[in-house]
């Protein structure tokens, strides 16, 4: 009886122990959706909509490469602000500014997708001024909620 | 009687449940963290796939254990470090979960034959595909890098992650029976025996080092700045022309950034590509859009105009890919000279 309550004490602490998983390996965000690259392109717009910014521009790495003969699935890079909030920045932090707006790179592998972007807590490394380090950590956790609404989108 | 079933039944469902749980934890653990280039299914992608047969069956649970923990340095797979023990464990359990496959006992006897010996092999039959010293192929990720029905890369058998992880017993079973749905033949097609296959592991153990934990990384600054010595239109100028005389083609000028930005603050962004560069570029790392389009950025700040870009090796740094970073250094000394070219 002793060892089945044992058991049932390590059981329980397994249980309330397992740890809340982020998508983060390393300081990449990376994702792989199930869906094909047009459904999750779809998913990706509106997950950054969805968080309060604007999509500002969609490279189509794939149609250039496919003009310089190249062939390759889809392949594009969606940037995106906060209206405002990246003008003011650059204000007085004008060396952020080959870093932004941010970005999220998107491609398709086969049937599936994969979508790529730095980690905005990366910044608070590359840029150290105290001042900065809460809208970094902010940026992370919305590029956080960013990817996993992508990755929860039906 | 009754008491001592009852206690049987619930001590079965507690184990049931405890089971079901890892399996769903590591589900879980996988998609997290490795489904992203690995596949939901072990099919491969960006790494290896874990769900082949041939895998399963040769690589023993510890090499699984051992290459999360400390991966490939330099290779892509990052080192695992912040899962737990019981955390790889469940990862394990729901990779072995996808077939009926017995993983093989692990077993670490050191191999000991003639390195020498196996390197005259390893030239003749081996360096094709591993490349010399063992260093890997080429690359990754399924579309750029390699065919569509060509299901791996091959490995980098003198990275220390591999090495590290890897039984010399576990060599030679690879070595000798080959792996089915890869291209890695079998060592009887080349006719060698078992003393040869012998020599062959003890080669590739020559290369095995110590390895070093909390690798030195030489801090580079976020990004290449010059300060110009012309105007904020000439500059602009010149990083068009100094854009075109280094064989990128330009493809934006972000006019609508210009006098917007703030008080005292006039920028404009020059965006420019070579597609013969990201095509390279994307077969050694699918993931290199971060780093796109090229761009340089100039700015008047309180009348002093300084022209800037990112530092591709301060952002290579976070892809743990040595030819990415060699592809950086090349990117930084592009960018560097178009810089200088335009500002001074």
């Amino acid at each position: 009886m002793k060892r089945l309550r044992n058991f049932l004490m390590s059981f329980v602490l397994l249980v309330i122990g397992f740890p809340a998983q982020a998508i983060i390996t390393g300081e990449l965000i990376m994702l792989r959706s199930a869906k094909q690259y047009d459904v999750a392109m779809e998913n990706l717009q509106s997950a950054i909509k969805k968080q309060g910014y604007t999509i500002t521009g969609i490279r189509q790495v794939d149609e250039g490469l496919a003009k310089s003969g190249y062939k390759s699935d889809k392949y594009r890079i969606v940037f995106f602000e906060k209206a405002g909030e990246v003008a003011n920045l650059k204000k007085n932090y004008p060396e952020i500014s080959p870093y932004l707006p941010l970005k999220i790179v998107i491609f398709a592998e086969a049937n599936e997708t994969l979508l790529v972007t730095s980690d905005p807590a990366v910044y608070i490394d590359l840029f150290p001024d105290p001042r900065l380090q809460e809208l970094f950590r902010r940026w992370h956790q919305e590029v956080t909620g960013i990817m996993q609404n992508v990755r929860d989108s039906k | 009687m009754h008491a001592r079933h009852a206690r049987y039944a619930a001590f079965f469902l507690l184990m049931f449940s405890a089971f079901t749980c890892m399996a769903d934890k590591g589900e879980q653990l996988y998609v997290d963290n490795c489904a992203i280039c690995h596949g939901h299914q072990g099919q491969g992608g960006v790494g290896i796939p874990l769900g082949l047969e041939a895998f399963l069956a040769q690589t023993p649970d510890e090499y699984i254990r051992r290459t999360i923990r400390v991966g490939r340095p330099g290779r892509i797979m990052p080192s695992f470090y912040r899962l737990s023990n019981q955390d790889i464990d469940a990862i394990i359990t729901h990779i072995r979960s996808w077939r009926d496959i017995r993983a093989p006992a692990w077993n670490a006897s050191p191999i000991k034959a003639d390195a020498v010996k196996g390197k005259v092999l390893f030239d003749a039959h081996c360096v094709s595909c591993h490349g010399k010293d063992a260093r890997g192929g080429k690359g990754t990720g399924l579309m750029f890098s390699r065919p569509r029905d060509l299901p791996i890369s091959p490995p980098s058998l003198n990275n220390q992650g591999f090495l590290n992880s890897v039984s010399d017993v576990m060599l030679k079973t690879i070595i000798t029976h080959g792996r089915q749905q890869t291209p890695m033949p079998a060592a009887s097609q080349f006719g060698l025996s078992e003393g040869d296959v012998n020599n062959l592991v003890s080669y590739i153990r020559s290369f095995q080092k110590t390895m070093m934990t909390g690798e030195q990384i030489i801090e580079e600054p976020a990004v290449i700045m010059y300060t110009s010595a012309y105007s904020f239109d000439k500059t602009l100028e010149n990083i068009k022309r100094a854009v075109d005389n280094n064989k990128f083609k330009l493809i934006d000028f972000s006019t609508e950034d210009k006098g917007t930005a703030a008080n005292n603050t006039t920028e404009a962004k020059v965006y420019f590509c070579n597609y013969d560069l990201i095509n390279d570029a994307l077969a050694i790392d699918p993931r290199i859009g971060m780093f796109l389009p090229c761009q340089i950025t100039v700015v008047n700040y309180n009348g002093v105009v300084q022209a800037m870009s990112i530092n591709p090796k301060r952002l290579s740094q976070l892809f743990n890919n040595d030819e990415l970073d060699e592809a950086c250094q090349v990117m930084h000394d592009t960018y560097s000279k178009i810089l200088k070219e335009a500002t001074q």
